[in-house]
């Protein structure tokens, strides 16, 4: 018998995150066609195009490079929230964890003058120290760890404004330029800047992004650990039951998941492409963009790599639209607008699930009517 | 000194407004993280009306116009909440978040288009209200008390009344705790959910615009609600569930979030010479303290944040 197509676990995925992914930029659209009809067309194809709106090849490459130094960190950021999530544990304390680690990495940066790799280390601790307190908070104190997380996220928030302003420029809200501070801290380029039309912002991050994103899925499924931390998540009371430390696999997912979200912010931070302003008045939305990612990415790390290119795509086509008549906050409405729909995967799968089974049952009943049709005419050969 | 008592006060009617919402929908079984969200749309909609009413003569009129409205597009808002999460058996954690993060978006959208709609040179998001405002509040000696205080008050009362005396309110309770006990002697389950949803809603909205008009005139969209939406859940499971404790629990945290706008007023507080993002930070740090300390004998409705599945008895 033929095998259905739609029973198979990663087909049902993918299609379930394209449903999403229509509906949310369709969504977009009907939102944009409210606001003025005149460029809603114009508008949403602009977003969808992000950096081919270029017309010579050369700008499209290197702003195509623009997209993948952010992509990065938001794969990162999804990473974070994958791993917690596979865990049972819903850390949006990514988004501080984040933050935490663009303020170690900036201030050992620009204050202490240390060169790239202890900066990033540093970030990488600073992000699993923050995991590590809504973990401890989690499994001892019975906190739930959205509440800490957002709690956690404010906080870090204030202490990063604080910590930052001291290497600030003096007349202006940003930390120092990177480039000219402390090159050192610069991430090596490994000559992938000239692929992308000298792109100075290209480098290590990606690939290393990439590498983090294989590493976590071969823990998460090919290793005793990763089996184990899932076993947690289904199961808190049957892993104890079966000797193991759920209490420690709850702290230690949260403070892989916090490291993940420093390193992301290592990742852009170190490479120049952006200065934090240290005015800011809520926490980077890179975190929380890495929600859609993960969860876009059927919570495969691998789907999740394609995912972040997607909403990073679009949430960097969103700063090409017209001005005059919509504004950039509209990819972030579409990225919420998927986020919400993927709530709905569940059902979407279920769905398919029946339908499936429906069509089963009735080719099932078919080849069964048909095989008594033939026995019965038979029969009634026989009796002639 | 009456500076601080009135911003406790008017901070404190917010976080009880909002975490009683949180409570009407935790004792149906539904967790509502998406609280924030509900609060921004809540507050535009105050907002919008505040400002086309700028020039209306009647007070009364703008109160109950201004409060009716919050309070229905807060509940509007909250239907996408409950759909997913209780007919189509969502992930509430999930859908919650998306719904913060959808209220940002789409109120600074929303807010933007009409700005730039009216001023194609204005690509602010930032409402003022500085007219309708006024009606809101009535100045007693140095006090300037607001009627949402009052509003508040009687909202308290009202919920406790609806939540411990009346068969709804035992009803929605026993749909928090045990839904398939409840639907065997014959409660609509999903029915009694909704209802627990769409009150937080209403209650969330409301908060909203307190909040926005607490302190300043003019608030910009973009900034959300800076995360009291859920300050408004940690008073809630300081408040052990119960409208009682949620009120005091949230004076303290009033008390706390109103500390960091009115420290300059107290010369030894501003001796000490703390950097002012230190109280900025304070509410917060309080309530993670008191969150480790308290949510060990936490007393959370049994059945919270398990989709109800006729299906499954």
């Amino acid at each position: 018998m033929k095998r259905n197509l739609l029973k198979n676990n990663g087909v049902q995925s993918l299609l379930a995150s394209l449903v999403c992914i229509v509906l949310g930029l369709f969504l977009g659209y009907v939102v944009l066609l409210i606001i003025n009809p005149a460029g809603a067309g114009e508008a949403i194809l602009t977003v969808i195009k992000n950096f081919l709106t270029y017309n010579r090849p050369a700008s499209q490459l290197k702003y195509l490079g623009n997209t993948l130094v952010k992509t990065a960190p938001l794969l990162m950021c999804a990473l974070a929230i994958l791993f917690a999530y596979k865990v049972g544990l819903f850390n949006i304390g990514a988004a501080g964890q984040y933050c935490f680690g663009v303020a170690l990495c900036l201030y050992a940066a620009l204050g202490l003058k240390w060169s790239w790799l202890p900066c990033m280390l540093l970030a990488i601790l600073g992000g699993a120290f923050l995991g590590g307190i809504s973990g401890v908070l989690k499994s001892y104190c019975n906190v739930n760890e959205v509440i800490s997380g957002i709690m956690l996220n404010w906080i870090v928030l204030y202490l990063t404004n604080m910590l930052l302003t001291t290497v600030k420029e003096a007349t202006s809200p940003y930390t120092l330029a990177l480039s000219t501070t402390n090159p050192s801290a610069l991430l090596p380029s490994l000559g992938l800047g000239k692929l992308f039309n000298n792109n100075q912002y290209v480098g290590l991050a990606i690939p290393l992004s990439i590498l983090m994103a294989i590493l976590v899925w071969v823990v998460l499924g090919k290793t005793k650990f990763g089996y184990e931390l899932k076993a947690t998540g289904f199961n808190k009371n049957a892993a104890k039951y079966c000797g193991m430390a759920e209490k420690r696999n709850v702290i230690l997912s949260l403070m892989i998941s916090g490291a993940l979200a420093g390193m992301g912010a290592a990742m852009l931070y170190l490479t120049g492409y952006e200065q934090w302003q240290c005015s800011t008045s809520s926490v980077p939305a890179m975190g929380f963009n890495g929600i859609a990612a993960a969860f876009l990415g059927g919570l495969n790390p691998l789907g999740t790599v394609l995912a972040s290119f997607f909403i990073q795509h679009i949430t960097a086509g969103g700063a090409y639209v017209d001005k005059s008549m919509y504004c950039a906050q509209i990819s972030d409405l579409i990225s919420a607008i998927i986020i919400y729909l993927c709530g709905f995967v569940l059902f979407m799968k279920y769905a398919m699930n029946r339908s499936a089974a429906k069509r089963e049952e009735k080719a099932a009943l078919k080849a069964k009517a048909a095989a008594e049709q033939d026995a019965s005419d038979r029969k009634g050969g026989d009796q002639a | 000194m009456s500076l601080l008592l009135q911003y406790t006060l008017i901070f404190a009617s917010v976080l009880i407004l909002v975490a009683l919402g949180g409570c009407f929908s935790e004792h149906s079984g539904v967790i509502n993280l998406g609280l924030e969200g509900i609060m921004i749309m809540g507050a535009l909609g105050g907002a919008l009306t505040m400002r086309s009413m700028a020039d209306n003569p009647s007070r009364l009129l703008v109160i109950l116009a201004v409060i009716l409205v919050s309070a229905l597009v807060g509940m509007l808002y909250s239907c996408l909440l409950a759909v997913a999460c209780i007919n189509f058996k969502a992930d509430q954690t999930l859908v919650g978040t998306a719904l913060n993060l959808l209220g940002t978006a789409g109120a600074t959208v929303i807010v933007k288009a009409i700005n730039t709609a009216a001023n194609p040179d204005d690509v602010s998001s930032i409402i003022q209200y500085v007219g309708a405002k006024k009606a809101f509040t009535v100045t007693i000696g140095s006090f300037e008390f607001s009627w949402f205080m009052l509003v508040t008050a009687i909202l308290l009362v009202a919920s406790y009344i609806l939540l411990y005396k009346t068969r709804f309110g035992l009803r929605l309770m026993a749909c928090g705790e045990h839904p398939q006990a409840a639907d065997s002697v014959g409660i609509n389950v999903y029915k009694m959910r909704w209802a627990g949803v769409l009150i937080s809603g209403f209650l969330g909205g409301l908060g909203g615009i307190v909040f926005i008009t607490a302190g300043v005139s003019e608030w910009r969209f973009e900034y959300g609600v800076a995360g009291f939406g859920f300050l408004s859940l940690a008073v809630m499971i300081f408040g052990q569930w119960k409208p009682q404790r949620i009120a005091l629990a949230a004076l303290l945290f009033g008390f706390f979030r109103a500390l960091g706008n009115v420290y300059t007023g107290f010369a030894f507080l501003k001796a000490l010479n703390v950097p002012s993002s230190v109280y900025n930070m304070l509410p917060y740090i309080i309530s993670l303290i008191v969150l480790a300390f308290t949510s060990k004998s936490s007393r959370a409705p049994k059945a919270e944040g398990i989709p109800y599945d006729k299906g499954q008895r």
